[in-house]
């Protein structure tokens, strides 16, 4: 354990190396990068992502053979356009996962609240519901809800949203009460301050930074679920394309034509490195005790 | 210890049974079996049996009675597409998902091990910033990312590994390594983690000072202290990781475990299938939990004293 009196000092230099860091730097551009693609998707996309041709079908890259003009990336089996399908499978991947991950930090977040300010039963009764859901392995849920319920936008949405809420929860509620000891929520409460006006004021704002690095984090997990289920038939549903169905969908064709998995599968990469180098960074910054590993 | 031991028990049987309860009120509030199972063409005598089979013309409560009554003597029915109790068709999945499984956790530790300890003692060296960008990557890349490129590589292009099935050792080459990058990642970070824990003890500092060996010292004190956190997660951690792993590397690879069951009976549907898939890997997992639970608490008095 480190003791308190050299803390600024590795502080000091913490903040002198940052700006050293161009692995993080590149994730920066990258990740902005990638949200620019997915925000302009339908003005820089240059085919319909839905648009097929037959006289086009299975046309290779730029560059290779029987090259097609205008396919940068080549022409998946229905003669659709590869790049303009990965903008929109790209485009809706991170607005599937950036609704998940809210959902999950409103769920989750709510109930780590009640947990930590209400003990008894209500707190039973959370804790319960977080260990069980750490307990099931989340794919098994998901599959069972999807079956169950189809393959929708709205249920798989739900899905995402629920993939993570356990550990917003336990966060919440673990800075509750580490919160609720302290000196000053007594004064606010000696002062005659309300259990949610002392939440509203008190307690929110202290919590916001554990909460964005697990949102960060959340992001990148959801991606990867989303991907996976869509990449098995479960997720999104043909002919709208995500950036895991297209995988799926052009697993049959890789012998003769890899370029249709090649792309989305390179972007699910790139995505998913960009945020958790993000997130990651975050962490490091806003949580003291990790400074020294 | 006993009431330690107890606890935990009672905590798995709960977990169970909300598992087992909440699979079933899934299927039925979803809608009634009657349309969602079979559709149409259905024949008058084919709904009676099936209205005979689930109980439906009782309340939903006599149904659920029943239903635990079915779970209790190890009646889960029978599956729609294969027509034979499901417990049989689960029973011959496990040996080729639990040989798989096998073969990821054999890799797992062969290498994570060794990656966390040298990151921890090279800490501050290159060698270990590489080792954690490389166990970072394993999270980075999804089991069905990592599966693709191997496939494009090794069998498309190479013409090395056969894709389907699991007949020879080839065979379990890819699926093993695609079940492994994430739990290779997981693991080279725990074990690396316990061991900055135990090498920043004391005892260490004792260990070095009476001149034992560098190697000595990382090896027996350090990894032989840090064993009981290592061990504590593959069976907390890793057991959940690998379940969610086998579903999509079974499914790539047409594996014929229960994995690749699950999402076979999810696609068409086949409820009773799915459900009792689902009990048995969720089953498996809390057991594995609740025994490493208590084998940690054997092996460190500590903990079942804080909690008890």
């Amino acid at each position: 354990m480190a003791s308190f009196a050299d803390l600024p000092l590795r502080r000091r230099r913490r903040a002198a190396g940052a700006g050293t860091d161009v692995i993080q730097k590149a994730a920066l551009v990258l990740a902005v990068l990638l949200a620019a693609a997915a925000l302009l998707a339908p003005l820089i996309a240059p085919f319909d992502p839905l648009g097929q041709s037959l006289i086009a079908r299975l046309r290779p890259p730029l560059g290779f053979e029987r090259y097609s003009a205008g396919h940068l990336l080549g022409t998946d089996e229905l003669g659709r356009d590869v790049l303009s399908r990965a903008l929109y499978g790209l485009r809706l991947t991170m607005s599937l996962a950036l609704v998940g991950a809210l959902i999950g930090l409103l769920v989750g977040g709510t109930l780590g609240l009640v947990a930590g300010l209400r003990r008894g039963w209500a707190e039973d009764t959370i804790m319960g519901l977080v260990d069980m859901q750490i307990a099931v392995p989340f794919t098994l849920v998901a599959l069972l809800i999807l079956a169950l319920l189809g393959s929708s936008l709205t249920v798989l949405v739900f899905v995402l949203g629920i993939a993570g809420w356990e550990q917003y929860a336990r966060i919440v509620r673990a800075e509750v009460r580490r919160l609720a000891a302290q000196p000053f929520i007594e004064a606010a409460r000696a002062a005659g301050g309300g259990t949610f006006y002392i939440a509203r004021h008190h307690l929110l704002p202290n919590i916001v930074s554990p909460l964005v690095v697990q949102f960060t984090l959340a992001l990148s997990n959801i991606v990867i679920l989303e991907s996976t289920l869509s990449f098995l038939g479960l997720g999104v549903q043909p002919p709208q394309p995500s950036l895991g169905s297209m995988v799926g969908l052009g697993r049959d064709y890789m012998p003769t034509a890899p370029w249709i998995v090649l792309a989305p599968a390179a972007l699910i990469i790139l995505l998913t490195f960009a945020v958790q180098i993000l997130g990651d960074w975050i962490r490091d910054r806003a949580d003291v005790r990790l400074r020294e590993r | 210890m006993t009431v330690y031991v107890l606890r935990v028990l009672v905590k798995m049987a709960i977990t169970l049974f909300v598992i087992v309860s909440a699979t079933f009120l899934a299927t039925r509030l979803s809608g009634s079996p009657l349309e969602t199972f079979l559709g149409e063409g259905l024949t008058a005598e084919g709904r009676q049996a099936l209205i005979d089979y689930f109980d439906l013309d009782r309340s939903l409560w006599h149904q659920y009675l029943a239903y635990l009554r079915g779970v209790l003597s190890g009646e889960f029915g029978l599956g729609f597409v294969e027509r034979r109790p499901v417990t049989e068709i689960v029973a011959d999945r496990i040996w080729p998902s639990l040989q798989l499984l096998l073969a990821s956790i054999g890799l797992t530790l062969a290498v994570s091990i060794p990656l966390g300890v040298i990151a921890a003692v090279y800490r501050k060296h290159w060698i270990g910033s590489a080792v954690m960008v490389l166990a970072f990557t394993g999270y980075a890349v999804p089991a069905f990312v990592l599966a693709i490129f191997m496939i494009l590589v090794f069998s498309y292009t190479l013409n090395w590994l056969p894709v389907v099935g699991n007949g020879s050792a080839a065979h379990f080459i890819m699926p093993t390594i695609a079940m492994s990058g994430v739990l290779i990642a997981a693991l080279t970070r725990f074990t690396r983690n316990a061991m900055l824990d135990v090498l920043g003890q004391d005892f260490i500092r004792t260990a070095r000072a009476k001149g034992l060996p560098e190697l000595w010292v990382v090896l027996k004190h350090g990894l032989g202290n840090a064993s009981i956190t290592v061990i504590s997660v593959i069976g907390l951690q890793i057991a959940g990781l690998a379940a969610a792993g086998s579903v999509v590397v079974e499914s790539i690879f047409s594996w014929p475990g229960i994995g690749e069951l699950l999402v076979t009976s999810a696609i068409v549907r086949d409820y009773p299938l799915l459900q009792f898939g689902v009990i048995t890997v969720a089953v498996a997992v809390v057991v594995i939990n609740a025994i490493t639970d208590i084998a940690y608490a054997l092996a460190d008095p500590r903990i079942r004293l804080a909690r008890s």
